[in-house]
């Protein structure tokens, strides 16, 4: 292992819902290595300083979603983010817009629902069975929805929205992306339930594009994207079923 | 009060063994209610890394016969053939099976499933999803289980034992991460799908979560654990880390490259050079290093995974996230620099013994996934084996616990009796674990460095060789380390989301599983796969060639033998 050398400071907002004051932020020393990442230097903290500390991480590599956090008021993953990147001063604290659990541990139950709201599944009128075999899904076609299967779920999208900072019952860049993804997919014919369900309510329309969703993802998903398209699909549905109505 | 809940099957864990466990049970009747509990939630598991592929015979120019005799040949003899030969025949269902749920597999430019090459297959078989194929099946699987209502989900939830009555599984204790509190849940058939065991070494690709919970759950309530010492290295890591750079990326072409700028396999697996299985090619990159061929870095000595002859479009278009991760995590292009990489630990080959229907012999309790051991990876996987396993055992588990719930079902409600005992029992211990904590004050062991003390222990003496001496030194090390572990004191005293009482309960496990790891690999006296005695370094198929079962007993593990299946393949020496 790399010899430390020097130490640097990082400040992290805690929050410690049975202290007195539970609102804080702590600075803490750490020993600093070249290459070291965000999510390093908590691990520090956590192993050698202040075992109450809390945040999530798993996979270290920037895949599995765990480690979002508010690095420098920006919403990153921690375990993808070199301390290199930040010039002098580190400040962590938990992503925006979420009820925080403890520390650097959001909830994440509305986002829990609002995916399983939107249908995230192939739906079809019949499906295949296993001996019928695959689905034939030209390169082409895979390349339409690949980028918005990307998402981590990282939530880091929610953190930047000021929409959903405004109304949580906003559906949000993420699920909407996710329900767009599967709205392009050729294997899929559920498109129309799920414009239903992401224009009803605080749903797409409510977002004024301000792109910030897209300008955070960690995995270049663009869900800012996902939803102006999906708010043309949204049009052209009504407008066809409107057209349908006045021929008959 | 102590919580209460029943569902009819339990999941532990949400990974792809575990989801795949649970569509199954809960596609089989809807009048089952199946909950799936995972310490992280089941997107954050660690599946979700995975990267290569997925092994499946989908093409004509491929027969299950092939698949079958490339996996036992690759796991040196020791897999049970009736078991591979089970497994390959269902793989194929499987693959479609999620391209029918929405998996983005990668596609031939007619729109079928296309295949890479991989270690020790002998044919383009491995489906791939780019290189996030973990990701995509762990997504599409999670996703999909939200359509069945069913699935009732217990997220960030950890659990700390399994409740036997009669050497009957009746539920588990578990602890819930927002308030600490345990619950008892009671089920009528418990399926552990909590992943392997690599965070036990030091230098591992896997995920922090894998501690090996469910192994040492189900060892401590009396089911064996199997073929304990094969732990796999996989080649190609990112030194320092210990990222993964995947195997696809010799599969699509790469070379390894020693310091005299030579491809060196030729003198390994002058066949199938880059493409030879993992337990000759991490002896053969350690090999290297150790003459003096190797680089050497800030974090140790390594080789050189050269990918530039490839060029950016196919990078790109086939290897993105190998990209992502060269650049991101060790600050070099791929396109325009060799990657530098060296062993690390990847995969447990041993885990829960089970049969083909993922039953323990523990009536009630199935296993599947990494944290079991069928066994069809012998002592040593190919890569893109356990993806599949995770679906063709995980289906088969769920749908079995799932017939074994119903058929209890018929006998009345999950019942309440003996609450107090043995479930008070269950539940005091646990509690008193939890409280001995969090009242010991300061002076302690930390945690953090019984750890990491567990894991350099394993890295020096259970890793790549191994030898008598160094396996009983490592042995009795870890009962030190128990010592340690009862006077270990934690800083956090709170009730919410206080992760060091979660990583005092994981250490407890990483213990039991590392010591049935060093003890197995102890008596067995010989090298096969991915086990390597310098002090017995030939295959000794007269003297050892059987699985070894630990029984876990507070002295230690004790060791059963039982016989390897063999169906038509002969044990014969293994070239490539
Ligand atoms: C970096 C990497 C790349 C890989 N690439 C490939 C590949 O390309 N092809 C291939 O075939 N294999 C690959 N493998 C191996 C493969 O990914 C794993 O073997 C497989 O994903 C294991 O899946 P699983 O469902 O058994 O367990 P996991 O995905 O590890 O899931 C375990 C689950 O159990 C839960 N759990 C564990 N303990 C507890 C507890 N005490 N209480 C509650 N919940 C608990 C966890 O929360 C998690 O949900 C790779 C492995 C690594 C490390
Ligand atoms: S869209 Fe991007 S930022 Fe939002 S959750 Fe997905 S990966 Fe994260
Ligand atoms: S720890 Fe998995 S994304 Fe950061």
């Amino acid at each position: 292992m790399q010899k430390a050398t020097e130490t640097i400071n990082i400040r992290v907002k805690r929050y410690l819902p049975e202290n007195e004051p539970r609102n804080f932020y702590q600075k803490y020393e750490v020993k600093y290595f070249p290459k070291m990442f965000v999510l390093d230097a908590l691990n520090y903290v956590r192993d050698r300083l202040d075992g109450t500390l809390a945040y999530r991480w798993s996979c270290r590599m920037g895949v599995c979603g765990s480690c979002g956090a508010l690095v420098n008021g920006i919403p990153r993953l921690t375990c993808a983010t070199p301390l290199s990147a930040l010039g002098k001063g580190v400040t962590i604290e938990p992503l925006h817009n979420f009820p925080i659990i403890k520390d650097l541990v959001v909830d994440l139950g509305d986002f829990m629902e609002k995916l399983g709201r939107i249908k995230p599944w192939i739906i079809r009128e019949r499906d295949r069975v296993i001996e019928e075999g695959e689905y034939e899904q030209k390169p082409a076609e895979l390349e339409l929805y690949s980028q918005f299967s990307a998402c981590i779920n990282c939530m880091l999208c929610y953190a930047a929205c000021p929409v959903y900072a405004g109304d949580v019952d906003f559906i949000g860049p993420a699920a909407s992306a996710l329900g767009y993804r599967y709205n392009l997919d050729s294997r899929d014919e559920g498109a129309e339930k799920r414009l239903e369900v992401l224009t009803e309510g605080a749903g797409i329309f409510d977002c004024t594009f301000v792109g910030e969703c897209s300008v955070v993802c960690p995995k270049s998903v663009d869900p800012a994207l996902a939803i102006q398209r999906l708010k043309i699909d949204s049009a052209l549905t009504s407008l066809k079923s409107i057209l349908k109505r006045e021929k008959s | 009060m102590t919580e209460r809940y029943s569902y009819d099957v339990v999941i532990v864990g949400g990974g792809a063994a575990g989801l795949r466990a649970a569509i199954a049970a809960a596609s089989h009747s809807d009048k089952l209610s199946v909950a799936v509990i995972s310490k992280v939630y089941p997107m954050r598991s660690h599946t979700v890394s995975a990267e290569g592929g997925t092994a499946s015979v989908l093409k004509e120019y491929d027969s299950f016969e092939l698949h079958a005799s490339d996996t036992i040949k690759g796991g040196d003899y020791l897999a049970d053939q009736d078991a591979v030969e089970a497994f390959v025949k269902e793989a194929p269902s499987e693959i479609i099976q999620l391209e029918h749920w929405g998996c983005p597999w990668s596609r031939e430019p007619d729109g079928k499933l296309a295949v890479r090459a991989f270690g020790g297959m002998s044919v383009k078989r491995t489906v791939f999803a780019a290189d996030k194929t973990g990701f995509h099946m762990l997504h599409t699987l999670f996703q999909h289980s939200l359509r069945y209502p069913n699935i009732i989900r217990l997220d960030e939830w950890f659990v700390s034992s399994l409740i036997m009555e009669d050497g009957m599984v009746k539920g588990l204790v578990a602890l819930d991460l927002r308030t600490r509190e345990l619950a008892f849940i009671a089920s009528r058939a418990v399926i552990m799908a909590t992943g392997g065991a690599g965070r036990i070494f030091q230098f591992t690709t896997n995920a922090v979560i894998k501690t090996g919970d469910g192994m040492a759950m189900a060892y401590r309530a009396g089911a064996p654990l199997k073929d304990m010492e094969f732990i796999q290295f996989h080649p190609t890591a990112l030194p320092g880390s210990g990222i993964l750079i995947t195997e696809a990326s010799r599969g699509e072409g790469g070379y390894l490259i020693n310091k005299d700028q030579e491809r060196f396999l030729k003198r390994y697996t002058p066949e199938k050079m880059e493409l030879g299985p993992r337990d000759i090619l991490s002896r053969a990159l350690i090999t290297e290093i150790r003459e003096g061929r190797g680089y050497e870095g800030p974090f140790g000595s390594y080789v050189l995974l050269d990918l530039r002859h490839l060029g950016e479009e196919l990078i790109d278009r086939k290897l993105p996230f190998v990209r992502e991760l060269a650049r991101n995590y060790a600050g070099i292009d791929p396109v325009h620099e060799p990657i530098p990489v060296r062993p690390a630990v990847h995969y447990t080959m041993g885990g829960i013994h089970t049969d083909v229907l993922g039953r323990t012999p523990v009536a009630g309790l199935y296993a599947c996934g990494e944290a079991a051991c069928v066994s069809i990876n012998g002592a040593n996987r190919l890569g893109s084996n356990s993806l599949s396993e995770c679906l063709v055992f995980g289906r088969a588990a769920g749908v079995d616990a799932a017939t074994f719930a119903l058929s209890k079902k018929g006998q009345g409600e999950i019942e309440d009796s003996n609450l107090l005992n043995p479930v008070g029992e269950y539940l005091r211990i646990d509690e008193e674990k939890i409280y001995g904590l969090l009242k010991r004050e300061g002076g302690g062991e930390r945690l953090s460095d019984l750890r990491s003390h567990l894991q350099s222990i394993m890295d020096t003496n259970v890793g790549i060789f191994r030898d008598s001496s160094g396996l009983q030194e490592a042995r009795r090390q870890i009962r030190e380390l128990r010592t340690g572990l009862q006077r270990a004191a934690i800083d956090d005293k709170g009730t919410v989301y206080n992760t060091e009482v979660i990583e005092a309960f994981e250490l407890g496990f990483m213990l039991d599983v590392a010591d049935a790891i060093a003890y197995s690999a102890l008596i067995r006296e010989e090298s096969r796969g991915a086990h390597y005695r310098t002090d017995f370094p030939k295959r000794d198929d007269k003297n050892f060639l059987f699985h070894q079962l630990s029984y876990y007993s507070p002295g230690g593990p004790v060791i059963k033998h039982l016989s390897v299946s063999i169906t038509k393949w002969q044990p014969a020496e293994r070239k490539y």
